[in-house]
């Protein structure tokens, strides 16, 4: 059982590496997206403070929900979908494989960019790994509710802009603990109960969303 | 064939012998047998709901007291309060029929679910508006970013895409089954919305009017909201019905009594 979890991901991540620039493409969005906020709201430095973590996690959202159509797009298109869920193996471990790697070739540097981009808005130099850290406990869950709306959507017409009517909503509560856990500490209070809760919430749906997933992948493929 | 798939194949086998069976409550999840009943039930709960809606109304206008705070504004909470309520309930009803539909495979469970999406939305918009209406004049602003109203419209949200994907889906034996997934992942999304969205707000200390200190309720005001509810409920089931048998005509058109039926209506129509 571990070995199909291994064999996929090893997959995913040669393919990942060979899609390389898709990849950045994500990444460079959720730049430019953050850059783009001074310019229409102005650049005075208070009022960017106070808006920082607010504007890198709702990016941040937006660009995870830019790589998701692409989760399981290909694989349907040459039919390895089909093959791997009439497949004897779990489907469930190699779609929670799969997302992992999103995850990872998504996720991960978009929480490891942010620290460097909140510093244009000239958040205070110590909150900046609280701000990663929150990115990285909390995007393995946007990536996950993400998946379920990815394989709803999958094969639909105009599946993007689908997608993120049916993802965005549910992905509120991770915005309001992410971020706020950055805004608590500039506000001088704990933040031990944010962080609890993401990880709860990841736990929640790292145990949960991969059934939902699969449900939804044998639909697209019937 | 495994053991599993054998038990799942005689629980099915014993499912359509109960469906089938002339006495049995189950013979109603057969769309056939359930377009007469749900033709015979929904006028009933029409009238029901109408006659809710005039005496609720009546009470509301002319028997509920002035309230000594909020002064004749207030009174849009006989139609608010029930919208919100009904709003919230025909999304976990919906949920309901997709997770009955799942477990066991009947297509008129999700036709159900189908059915009762834009009666929630409906109502989760009146709910949206008529609190604006209300917050105008009580709060001075249309709108406040209260844990409530919050949840509500991502609730609005939830329903615009449960629709948007059942609509955009065109096979309906997909569009059925997704759609039903969506309603269940999002109804257990909509108590861990509704409370974040409470603690974000209190961490923010952002509105200073809470709907949660109401002051205690005039027992004619409670009456009078119960009424509406009911009201609404009625009309809810009415109009659930008359769309479950849209669809079902829709879905089941390949068949001979669905064409039967239909040249009965044109029939009826021509006279």
């Amino acid at each position: 059982m571990g070995a199909v979890f291994a064999a996929m991901l090893r997959r995913e991540m040669a393919l990942a590496w060979r899609g390389r620039t898709e990849v950045l493409l994500a990444l460079s969005f959720f730049v430019v997206v953050v850059c783009l906020f001074p310019f229409g709201i102005g650049p005075e430095a208070n009022q960017l403070r106070s808006i920082a973590p607010g504007v890198v996690w709702v990016t941040a959202l937006l660009a995870s929900l830019l790589a998701l159509p692409r989760l399981f797009e290909h694989d349907l298109r040459d039919g390895t979908l089909e093959q791997l869920l009439l497949s004897p193996e779990p489907a469930v471990l190699w779609v929670l494989a799969k997302v992992a790697v999103h995850w990872l070739v998504s996720g991960v540097p978009v929480a490891l960019f942010a620290p460097l981009l909140a510093g244009l808005y000239d958040l205070q130099p110590d909150v900046l790994p609280l701000l990663a850290g929150t990115l990285l406990l909390g995007s393995p869950t946007l990536t996950l509710i993400g998946a379920i709306g990815a394989a709803l959507t999958l094969g639909v017409r105009s599946g993007a802009v689908l997608l993120a009517l049916l993802v965005l909503p549910l992905a509120v509560p991770v915005l309001i603990f992410g971020a706020g856990a950055v805004e608590a500490a500039l506000g001088g209070v704990s933040y031990a109960a944010h962080l609890a809760l993401l990880g709860a919430g990841m736990l929640a749906a790292v145990a949960l969303a991969p059934w939902a997933c699969v449900a939804a992948l044998r639909l697209a493929v019937q | 064939m495994n053991a599993t798939q054998e038990r799942r194949q005689r629980w099915r086998q014993g499912l359509e012998a109960r469906q089938r069976s002339p006495r049995s409550l189950w013979r109603f999840a057969a769309p056939q047998q359930f377009y007469p009943l749900a033709g015979w039930l929904a006028p009933w709960f029409a009238a029901l709901a109408a006659v809710l809606a005039v005496v609720g109304l009546y009470l509301a206008f002319f028997v509920a007291p002035t309230d000594a705070q909020q002064g004749e504004v207030y009174r849009v909470i006989f139609i608010h309060v029930p919208a919100a309520w009904m709003s919230m309930f025909l999304y976990l009803v919906m949920a309901f029929w997709g997770i009955v539909g799942w477990v066991l495979n009947t297509r008129l469970s999700f036709m159900m679910a189908h059915a009762l999406a834009p009666t929630g939305a409906i109502w989760c918009f009146i709910a949206l508006w008529t609190g604006a209406l209300w917050g105008k004049p009580t709060w001075g602003t249309y709108w406040v970013w209260d844990a409530r109203l919050t949840s509500q419209l991502l609730l609005m949200f939830l329903y615009l895409g449960y629709l948007a994907l059942t609509r955009a889906i065109e096979d309906p034996r997909r569009a059925d089954r997704a759609g039903a997934l969506l309603a269940i992942v999002g109804s257990i999304n909509v108590p861990i919305i509704y409370f974040s969205v409470k603690w974000w707000n209190t961490l923010h200390q952002g509105a200073s009017v809470s709907l949660t200190r109401a002051p205690s309720m005039a027992t004619i005001m409670l009456v009078t909201m119960l009424v509406m509810a009911f009201a609404a409920w009625f009309y809810s089931i009415a109009v659930a019905l008359w769309r479950v048998r849209t669809l079902i005509l829709e879905r089941e058109r390949h068949t001979d009594w669905v064409a039967a039926e239909i040249d009965r209506l044109a029939a009826k129509e021509k006279e």
